[in-house]
């Protein structure tokens, strides 16, 4: 639900999210050393081909964001990463839209580098368990910060939304607690196995 | 799915979209989306819709792939469509006990449907069966950052990779007798799943990194240098500047 097509969003919505987006991507992109490039694009696909899995719960099926995970390993780097994903995923598969693309990347990637930014230095640290009950905590806020922000992104741009938005959000709930679940025992995973992997925003993703 | 498969959806031939420059593709849709999205009466978007389905044939789009992907929007958009009628203010049409269908609210809905479809087919027609190493190339030549497009480059190139080994991980996942479930073990070994794949992914990063030093990779690939356009991207220039201008003058006047 996070991919806003086109011609839904009132126009002062649609650029709002096209400038802060692109800011955001700019200077995301200007932080990235040139030798990392390789590392967080081969990282964003890994993300990017998690969340075109659908996990078989409930009726239809789960599509994770990974927002919190994404935040805690790439930092500022969400930004161009979710930027390129969602632009590759408008072109090639028509998911979300051109014009609401910018109101899309700030929906994802503004929560999920919060999280990141307030939680990585954390997570690092912690032990495994500790590290997990942070990770998950992180990803429900970023589900729930892109949730609202959709929701928001509905609400401003017409009147007309206000129910739908509010169902929207709601909507983001079962969305939330599987995200919490999922990035819980991911954290838990990489913190045994590869523990770099989280570490490594401290030490400016040297891996 | 696939993005480095994604543009092999075409059928036999040369379709007129096909053989046009990669930018005047991007630059046509997203100008004719921002054209699109801004139409405000019922005729323009009408007429938006029609000039979209004339770009699909125009394109030769399989018409299976492009009724998958009008689902695929339209199971997003059911809960707009479902809940203006019933929740917008105004005259009743039809109701039954608490539920009304207004007839503003089931005006916006029939005026989503056009726009959102109209701007779809449009991307889908200009856009759908144009290769990511393409689009990247485009991009590239139209002044977008280096760094973004080597990015967008690398995750079309390595996320075709990551799904199936995510479907792989799951096949054998079932085969050792994993069910999904709502359990906690269910979410563990989701977790898990989600876990391995992005430990895998950063251990690739590294031999690829190492790969492309060996290879005196310099920070720069070079990115192919585009054919100049030709007089049928002016033509397509043309025909999309005097679409939307008709659509809009359409839209005053109505």
């Amino acid at each position: 639900m996070a991919h806003i097509p086109d011609g839904v969003l009132s126009f002062p919505v649609l650029v709002t999210g096209a400038v802060v987006a692109v800011g955001a991507v700019a200077v995301g992109l200007r932080r990235l050393d040139e030798q990392q490039i390789p590392r967080v694009a081969i990282l964003a696909a890994a993300f990017f081909a998690l969340s075109l899995f659908s996990i078989p719960i409930g009726p239809s099926g789960v599509h994770l964001m990974l927002g919190g995970m994404m935040g805690l390993i790439l930092g500022l780097s969400v930004f161009p990463a979710v930027a390129a994903a969602l632009l590759l995923q408008a072109v090639m598969f028509g998911f979300g839209g051109l014009t609401s693309l910018g109101v899309n990347i700030v929906n994802i990637a503004l929560p999920a580098a919060i999280v990141g930014g307030a939680l990585a230095p954390a997570v690092a640290r912690a032990t495994p368990a500790r590290a997990a009950f942070l990770g998950g905590a992180g990803a429900a806020v970023s589900a729930l910060g892109t949730g609202l922000m959709v929701s928001a992104s509905l609400y401003l741009s017409s009147s007309d939304f206000a129910a739908s938005s509010r169902f929207v959000a709601f909507s983001y709930a079962p969305l939330i607690i599987v995200e919490a679940l999922v990035t819980g025992f991911c954290v838990s995973f990489v913190k045994r196995v590869k523990p770099e992997l989280l570490a490594a925003r401290a030490k400016r993703l040297t891996i | 799915m696939s993005l480095s498969q994604a543009g092999a959806h075409r059928e036999a031939g040369v379709p007129l979209i096909e053989a046009l420059d990669p930018r005047t593709r991007l630059i046509a849709a997203v100008f004719l989306a921002v054209a699109i999205v801004s139409l405000n009466g019922f005729a323009a978007k009408a007429g938006a819709l029609a000039f979209a389905v004339a770009l699909i044939f125009m394109a030769r789009i399989d018409p299976q792939l492009l009724m998958r992907r009008l689902a695929h929007i339209e199971g997003f958009m059911a809960v707009l469509l479902v809940l203006l009628p019933l929740t917008v203010e105004g005259r009743a049409l039809a109701s039954l006990g608490p539920l009304s269908i207004s007839d503003r609210g089931l005006e916006r809905a029939i005026h989503i449907v056009l726009t959102v479809n109209a701007a779809a087919m449009t991307a889908l027609a200009l856009l759908g069966a144009l290769e990511p190493i393409r689009l990247g190339r485009a991009m590239a030549a139209l002044g977008v950052s280096e760094r973004f497009v080597r990015l967008v480059m690398f995750i079309a190139r390595y996320q075709g990779i990551f799904s199936s080994e995510i479907r792989r991980q799951f096949d054998s996942m079932r085969a050792r007798g994993f069910r999904s479930s709502l359990r906690r073990q269910a979410f563990r070994a989701y977790g898990n799943l989600a876990g391995m794949i992005l430990v895998r992914s950063i251990e690739r990063a590294e031999r690829v990194d190492e790969a492309m030093r060996c290879r005196g990779f310099s920070g720069r690939f070079p990115l192919r240098r585009v054919r100049p356009m030709t007089g049928a991207d002016a033509r397509f220039a043309l025909l999309a500047t005097i679409a939307a201008i008709a659509l809009h003058a359409l839209d005053r006047l109505a």
